[in-house]
């Protein structure tokens, strides 16, 4: 079983959506889709489902081309960031309506239901509706509805998005779970590198409707193609410098920061991409450098520290552990793990990570 | 902490008082004045006690005004709620046809009342009126001026066309708050059309249909004007609906002892109606 793109593309008037994409999802494995609003993620996916037609490029699925097959006759389910659930349905309705309509036996329903309710801990309120269910359940119960039908597949378009934080962290932990022994493609849709990362599986970078680099999520995260993936995936945003390169010194160029490395490229002009969690107010790693740095404003998440400094020219951000607390206009010192440290080419493409 | 006592704010009650006073509680108090009473005219009046009260309730003609005015509404509401929501529909929900849709259905709200019942007054006589004509020179028998059930069918026609717009307006509202994402869910379930509007569009226009049926219970209970100047209640007797035979009691006999009794029963009809109503939404309101 497979899902395979080829050269879709997708224009509205004028617009393109989705620019020329080839794309091959594999039998038993979740991919994530990650990119900002209006990458093209939604539109990538309605026109996997088959609720949205390519402009041109085909669909093929097992081997089938299935591009204007319509959705009602394709195995899938899909689940939004919105609950969608039908208003005046039970739980258990709403989870069996899917297999009713495929004429599924009255037996088989209320064993499938009940399967499924139990994973998604929903074995309780299978008799209430939606409106009475708190958003978490409300989304379970959309959940349950995609898991029942058995679907070759199940599409997530953020469906965490709308969710408490809590509610999103308890979920995104089981998620990956649901679908381990299952036999279908998974496709998730998410703004949040973190999520990527939680979810594991592959992930495809996107941007503007361009899908810019596709491969195991560790692999894209860590040997990230090219400045744009990199850029995607990182969040808080991540820290670009154009440096020169000369014997083994390196030297960032608005300001005097330098630093030794046996990194083998050739001498010349780079960009180096420095993720804000490798910028810390303590060392790291066995081979650090130390920056100055003026704070322009410092945010403590949960148990971290965001620091936004200026250096020269150029804004940096860092990510520290534990509780950093910084003046506005303080000038601090900072350290620099520059084994992390993601060197581009000046076309922006990967040369080496660290 | 001592709160300081300050009574200034009630100031700020007294004009809406005043104005309540004057334009509700004041005209009620004077008609449940009149209901317990005879007058001969020139200022003289005699206590009758419930006299009035109980000669409307038995009377035939109360009887048969009302039946007829709780006909013609169920008919109204028969008519105008599947039609309001089957046009809303098919409106456009995107693009240049949305905003010509809405004007279009704007417009038969915007007529007077009476505008609207002259209208169609000249537009039904079968004689020189269009729709009258038209309906005679292709072999129907028709004349709303002396067969009552050509009096009533036009009644009927004026009010559906003249009122349906309210239905499709908030029909289409309700239609246009649902989220494009609960139809792509139904599609993928592989629900029909009927699915869809039986249990996507249909419960999620529940709150603004309840609204939609009280608005045209309320108003096409309290129809006064068109039928006045459509028919004037006639032929005989036939679309006497209880306002019209309110007026007729009150202004042309005179008899303001028992019009005001039956003004007050028509009141407590309508106030009971609604209250039926409000409590059925509230109902439904407070299990959610």
């Amino acid at each position: 079983m497979s899902l395979e793109l080829k050269n879709v593309e997708k224009k509205v008037g004028i617009e393109t959506h989705i620019h020329s994409t080839n794309l091959k999802l594999e039998k038993n494995t979740i991919n994530v889709l990650l990119g900002s609003t209006l990458a093209g993620k939604t539109t990538l996916m309605q026109i996997m489902a088959g609720l949205d037609k390519p402009t041109s490029g085909e669909i093929w699925f097992n081997g089938e081309n299935v591009t204007g097959k319509e959705v009602q006759k394709r195995n899938c389910s899909m689940v939004y960031q919105q609950f969608i659930n039908y208003p005046n349905f039970t739980v258990f309705e709403n989870i069996a309506s899917p297999l009713k309509i495929t004429g599924v036996k009255p037996d088989e329903i209320k064993q499938r239901v009940g399967k499924v309710a139990e994973l998604l801990k929903l074995s309780d309120m299978l008799n209430k509706k939606p409106d009475e269910l708190s958003g978490g359940q409300q989304q379970r119960t959309a959940l349950a509805r995609a898991l029942v039908k058995d679907s070759d597949l199940i599409l997530l378009d953020e469906p965490l998005a709308n969710l408490d934080f809590k509610l999103r962290e308890e979920l995104r932990e089981e998620l990956p779970k649901l679908f381990e022994d299952r036999d279908c493609i998974v496709v998730y849709a998410t703004t949040e590198p973190l999520d990527a990362l939680m979810i594991g599986g592959n992930t495809a970078t996107l941007l503007e409707g361009n899908v810019i680099q596709y491969g195991k999520t560790l692999n894209v995260y860590n040997k990230p193609e090219n400045l744009i993936s990199a850029k995607v995936f990182s969040d808080p945003p991540m820290n670009i410098a154009e440096i020169s390169k000369s014997g083994d010194i390196f030297k960032i160029k608005d300001n005097n920061v330098q630093w030794k490395s046996n990194v083998k490229i050739k001498d010349g002009n780079y960009k180096i991409g420095i993720r804000p969690h490798n910028i810390t107010t303590y060392k790291e790693g066995n081979n650090s450098v130390e920056i100055n740095g003026k704070v322009l404003i410092s945010e403590l998440s949960g148990s971290e520290s965001l620091i936004h400094f200026t250096n020269g020219k150029l804004n940096w951000v860092s990510l520290s552990n534990g509780i950093q607390q910084k003046n506005i206009g303080e000038n601090t010192k900072l350290f620099m793990n520059v084994d992390e440290f993601l060197y581009f080419d000046t076309n922006n493409r990967l040369v080496t990570n660290g | 902490m001592n709160k300081t006592l300050n009574q200034k704010a009630w100031y700020f009650v007294i004009p809406v008082f005043a104005l309540v006073a004057f334009n509700a509680v004041v005209p009620l108090m004077t008609v449940v004045n009149y209901s317990f009473q005879e007058t001969f005219g020139s200022n003289v009046f005699q206590w009758e006690g419930t006299r009035w009260f109980k000669e409307i309730l038995h009377s035939e003609r109360f009887h048969a005004s009302l039946g007829r005015q709780f006909i013609f509404t169920f008919i109204i509401l028969l008519i105008q709620l599947p039609l309001g929501i089957a046009i809303a529909l098919t409106m456009p929900k995107k693009g240049w046809g949305v905003p010509i849709c809405l004007i279009l259905m704007s417009m038969p709200l915007l007529i007077p009342w009476n505008v609207v019942g002259a209208m169609w007054n000249i537009f039904a006589l079968p004689d020189i009126g269009f729709l009258g004509n038209s309906l005679n020179s292709l072999g129907f028998d028709y004349n709303f001026t002396q067969q009552s059930g050509d009096a009533w069918f036009t009644t009927i026609l004026m009010d559906v066309w003249h009122w349906t717009s309210l239905v499709v307006l908030l029909s289409y509202a309700g239609l246009n708050s649902i989220q494009p994402a609960y139809y792509q869910a139904a599609e993928i379930d592989g629900a029909s059309r009927w699915d869809i509007f039986r249990y996507i569009e249909l419960p999620k226009m529940k709150k603004v249909l309840t609204l939609a049926i009280l608005l045209r219970f309320m108003d096409s209970f309290m129809i006064y004007t068109e039928p006045f100047v459509l028919t004037g209640g006639g032929p005989g007797n036939a679309t006497n609906f209880l306002s019209l035979d309110l007026v007729k009691m009150a202004l042309g006999q005179f008899d303001l002892g028992p019009a005001a009794a039956m003004s007050l029963i028509y009141f407590l009809i309508v106030l009971l109606m609604c209250w039926v109503f409000y409590s059925l939404m509230m109902k439904d309101e407070g299990r959610t």
